[in-house]
């Protein structure tokens, strides 16, 4: 298996305050990396800084054995090989369902209207949304919006779907029916970078988890050691904290 | 008798009152299009995002280089336009490139030109406005799939902003049609100017004038009340209907049964 995105010394500054410093991670074809950690930890900041809504202020991003911070790669083309999903869901608000699974495929991939609303439609069954496609995101809730928002991912068909906390938006009840979604995915072979606070969800599905702190990477490992015999002490204080 | 004076001058006049009105119509309709196509132009640019300083890349400095000239261009052009009287303008433009350039530029033509800059400059901000009300989300979103500034306007921003600017728009519309009797001035045969025509003929100013007052009012309700309309239909129904073909199968209906319970 090999190396799809590899993160070497990546580095981020809002200013003075240095969110990221130093991280060196990969992810590897297939893999599902959970990201856990306190709020401000830098999680989602890395998880930006890997599709480049924020520029790293220093480091590499490997991807497929280019580094994608170099001037000359197009910034693009990358981007629609990661699919992202939002804590917001961040639906289109003036396309329906349907069409926010399509404008990406016709508009950027290129593909035929017919083609796009195949695959469009194959992913929205896949999230259980295929009876909702004539729906304003306005119209539906929170859970519905981002099962919509996931196949809108999936149908760009990336190399690796990032999650940016997708639940912690949702009501409780709505959880359920997302993390559902998300682990019937880990059982199609997909490549997941999840960063989240649902503990469960990271231990059932995780290949492995990464526990951030602090802007750094303070362990990572299969997620029975995190969970279950954390070798550092802020990783057993951080789940003593919010286990309890 | 002031009521045989209405009857009077509508049946000797109404030809005037229609190729007036139907001047004022054309100036202000034609003038709100293009200073709208000039505002979304100009909208576009002035919320393009400046890169920031010291990438050390050249064609990055020269984009932001060049960036902020056009930006210090539009804005000067926004300023200047909205800071000074339509009516000055008029007088400013008409007069100025006849003897300047020794352009004569003829009047319905100067008339159009006149409004569509001076509500580009408005329209411009209003466009401004309208981009930056909609969500920071909807930009990332459509970044996160690979659209560049550009993809992302023409699909997902500017929908959105031009819907939530439609009342604004309005109201620039139905100003023009009311400001375009400034233009008057420069002897544009519009509404006002044939009024005043008609009124000098007889002296009836108040009957005269009464009946370009329901006039004006007619052409800036239907403009209102036609806005609205394209503002409900681009909201689209309230409710949508279901895809009731796709639960057909017998899995479906379990999975459905699953999530409900």
């Amino acid at each position: 298996m090999g190396k799809i995105i590899e993160v070497q010394h990546l580095n981020k500054c809002f200013g003075d305050n240095e969110v990221l410093k130093d991280i060196n991670f990969s992810v590897e074809k297939g893999e599902v990396v959970c990201i856990i950690g306190s709020s401000g930890s830098g999680k989602s900041t890395l998880l930006r800084c890997i599709n480049l809504l924020e520029k790293p202020t220093g480091g590499n991003i490997i991807y497929k054995g280019e580094n994608i911070l170099d001037h000359k790669h197009d910034v693009y083309q990358y981007r629609q090989k990661l699919g992202m999903v939002f804590q917001q869901f961040n639906l289109f608000n003036n396309h329906n369902a349907l069409s926010n699974c399509m404008v990406g495929q016709i508009k950027l991939l290129k593909r035929s209207k017919e083609e796009a609303e195949k695959i469009a439609m194959k992913y929205l069954r896949v999230v259980g949304m295929e009876q909702f496609i004539n729906a304003r995101p306005r119209q539906l809730s929170g859970g519905q919006k981002q099962r919509v928002a996931i196949a809108r991912a999936l149908s760009m068909e990336p190399d690796v779907m990032l999650f940016d906390e997708p639940t912690s938006a949702l009501d409780p009840e709505m959880v359920g029916e997302v993390l559902r979604v998300m682990k019937e995915l880990t059982s199609l072979g997909l490549t997941m970078l999840v960063v989240t606070h649902e503990m469960g969800f990271a231990k059932e599905v995780a290949n492995r988890v990464v526990f951030m702190d602090k802007g750094v990477i303070a362990e990572e490992g299969p997620p029975e050691q995190i969970f279950n015999n954390p070798k550092q002490e802020r990783t057993r204080e951080f789940l003593r904290r919010t286990l309890n | 008798m002031t009521l045989k004076w209405f009857v009077q001058i509508l049946t000797d006049y109404w030809p005037m009152f229609i190729r007036g009105a139907g001047i004022t119509l054309v100036i202000s309709i034609t003038g709100t299009i293009i200073g709208g196509v000039i505002g979304l132009g100009i909208g576009v640019v002035r919320t393009t995002p400046v890169p920031g300083k010291g990438s050390g890349n050249l064609l990055i400095t020269l984009k932001r280089i060049f960036l902020k000239i056009v930006n210090g261009i539009l804005v000067s052009y926004i300023e200047f336009f909205r800071g000074t009287p339509m009516i000055v303008q008029a007088m400013v433009i008409f007069y100025g490139s006849a003897m300047l350039f020794g352009i004569h530029m003829n009047r319905l033509f100067a008339a159009i030109f006149i409004v569509s800059i001076n509500t580009g400059a408005y329209m411009a901000e209003i466009v401004r406005g309208g981009i930056i009300s909609v969500d920071k989300g909807q930009f990332e979103a459509a970044h996160a799939i690979g659209m560049n500034h550009f993809q992302t306007m023409i699909n997902v921003v500017l929908p959105q902003a031009i819907r939530n600017i439609l009342p604004a728009t309005g109201n620039e519309f139905v100003i023009n049609i009311k400001d375009t009797s400034v233009l008057n001035v420069i002897s544009v045969t519009e509404l006002y100017f044939q009024t005043k025509s008609i009124a000098g003929n007889n002296f009836r100013y108040f009957e005269a004038f009464l009946i370009t007052c329901v006039i004006y009012f007619i052409m800036t309700f239907t403009v209102t009340r036609i806005l609205r309309y394209i503002e409900r239909r681009m909201d689209g129904p309230e409710s949508y209907t279901l895809n009731q073909m796709q639960v057909a199968t017998a899995e479906d209906m379990l999975r459905l049964n699953q999530q409900n319970n």
